[in-house]
């Protein structure tokens, strides 16, 4: 499992990172970002993906 | 010996690249040459927020740097060196300072420059937006007090405009032959969005074309001396202590010229992002000009922030794949998207509204966009795009999944070039 964060300071709830990204990230009904803080392995590679794809770089991956 | 890649351009494309190419397997050389002093950072914000408080450079620099991924190892920056030249076929840079590149792959990465506009005037209190320089020396000009005149109603265009006047500066808006974002948008949002910049207190000029730079009186000499605003062709001067030019971009490839390539706009490649008439050559990023898959119709650049991204996963396995004498893979089609902020006003896009023949209104008023809006662009039927303002985000990706659905055209590969 590996562990992300997403400064919420930083956040402008773009949701780019739920495109890429949706197993971890969605955006909810009041257009807000929700995200599981913990991930398998295996999609290590689309959580890189969202952390790229996000405008204002708010998502930090953890070891 | 060790083979090598070398990357042209050390902004986003050229990161993204490098990224990819290790994603890739590429486990051998990768070399990024670039003419910026700076590593790759985040341009959007250079005519928004930084713009509107950047700090010391160094803030700044803070502020928009890109992080590299972590498993993107071993990449020499070569920052502060621009390639000067360039010989496909002995497969040889030569950079500014007379040095020679070896390479056996190349990636073009080196993006856009702005465009100035080509009337005669004086220079100082001219400006441009691309780079951290041109944000901080902008900025440096604005106060509360300041008359500031926007050439050009692109994004940048609007955006500066927006971010100049919630500073308190007094600006008007020479929006040029089109209306605010109207190519990318369409004439209705258009309207809509010039109003909210009038809302907002900018004076917004339709349809006039600049003839001259104005000078402060007994400071002309020759193409030197302070600006003081424009003229316009009907004659109408518009005084200005600071004047911003955003007028579109043109692609950084006169180092590639000697080499047979098609340079007419960017450099035009396949959809594997490989440069047409280079082996071992691919480009990503604004300067790419590659086939529109979804959309369909001839190849195009694609000037958004999504860009380098998207292009450098396709390029970047096929430039690898061609090295190693692999098959290549078969590209993806990427979804464009884009972003712009108007007084903190979102107006996103996907596909490729610009290529529209039809426009239909999903949700909202077009005239009134920061009351939250939604657009549908169609092209000989086919739903190719869809713009949003001012809704949530699950709006704009319920939108977003509508055009996705829609689909890649058959025969699109073949539209090509
Ligand atoms: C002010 C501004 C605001 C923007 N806002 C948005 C937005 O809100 N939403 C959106 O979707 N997009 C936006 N964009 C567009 C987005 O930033 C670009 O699409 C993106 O920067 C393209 O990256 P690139 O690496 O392809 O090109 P570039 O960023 O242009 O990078 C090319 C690099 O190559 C260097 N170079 C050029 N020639 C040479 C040479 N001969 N040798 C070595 N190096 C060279 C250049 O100096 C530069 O560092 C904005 C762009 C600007 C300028
Ligand atoms: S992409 Fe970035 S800004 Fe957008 S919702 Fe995700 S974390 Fe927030």
């Amino acid at each position: 499992m590996k562990t992300i964060d997403v400064d919420r300071t930083l956040c402008d709830n773009h949701g780019q990172c739920a495109i890429a990204a949706p197993d971890v990230f969605r955006m909810n009904a009041d257009g807000e970002l929700e995200y599981e803080a913990t991930f398998d392995d295996a999609l290590l590679d689309v959580v890189e993906e969202a952390i790229d794809v996000c405008p204002v770089q708010a998502i930090f991956l953890k070891d | 010996m060790s083979r090598r890649i070398v990357i042209a351009g050390a902004s986003m494309g050229g990161l993204r690249a490098a990224e990819q190419l290790r994603a890739a397997g590429w486990e051998e050389e990768i070399v990024v040459v670039g003419d910026e002093i700076h590593p790759p950072y985040n341009r959007p914000p250079l005519s928004k927020d930084l713009l509107a408080a950047p700090g010391s450079q160094e803030e700044a620099l803070a502020a928009v740097q890109l992080r590299q991924r972590r498993t993107a190892t071993d990449i020499q920056w070569r920052l502060g060196s621009a390639v000067a030249a360039a010989d496909l076929a002995a497969r040889t840079l030569t950079l500014d300072s007379g040095e020679e590149l070896a390479y056996d792959g190349l990636v073009i990465a080196t993006g856009l420059r702005p465009r100035r506009v080509p009337v005669p005037g004086p220079t100082a209190g001219r400006h441009v937006i691309r780079r951290l320089e041109d944000t901080l020396a902008l900025h440096s000009e604005l106060t509360s007090r300041s008359k500031v005149a926007v050439i050009g109603a692109g994004f940048i265009g609007c955006e500066a405009a927006a971010t100049a006047a919630a500073l308190g500066c007094k600006v008007t808006l020479i929006e040029g032959a089109g209306g605010p974002m109207e190519r990318p948008l369409g004439h209705e949002l258009s309207a809509g969005i010039r109003t909210f910049l009038q809302t907002h207190g900018i004076d917004c000029v339709a349809g006039k074309r600049v003839n001259e730079f104005l000078d402060v009186p007994g400071t002309y000499t020759e193409g030197a001396g302070r600006c003081a605003g424009v003229r316009l062709e009907d004659g109408t001067e518009v005084a200005a202590d600071v004047v911003i030019e955003a007028v579109g971009s043109l692609p950084n490839v006169e180092w590639l010229a000697g080499n047979g390539l098609d340079l007419s706009d960017g450099v035009l490649c396949n959809e594997h992002l490989q440069v047409l008439g280079a082996e071992h050559v691919v480009a990503v990023g604004d300067v790419a000009r590659y086939p529109d898959r979804r959309a369909g119709g001839p190849a195009r650049r694609v000037e958004h922030w999504a860009t380098p991204a998207d292009t450098a996963k396709i390029a970047a396995p096929a430039l690898v794949a061609g090295l190693k004498g692999d098959v290549v893979p078969e590209p993806a089609a990427p979804l464009p998207s884009f972003w712009t902020d108007i007084f903190k006003t979102r107006i996103q896009g996907v596909g490729s509204p610009a290529l529209a023949d039809t426009i239909e209104v999903l949700e909202g008023d077009p005239s009134r966009p920061w009351e939250g809006t939604a657009l549908a662009y169609y092209r000989d039927g086919r739903l190719i795009g869809a713009v949003t303002a001012a809704l949530l985000a699950d709006r704009q990706l319920h939108y977003r999944k509508l055009v996705n659905e829609s689909g890649i055209p058959a025969g699109a590969d073949l539209a090509a070039v």
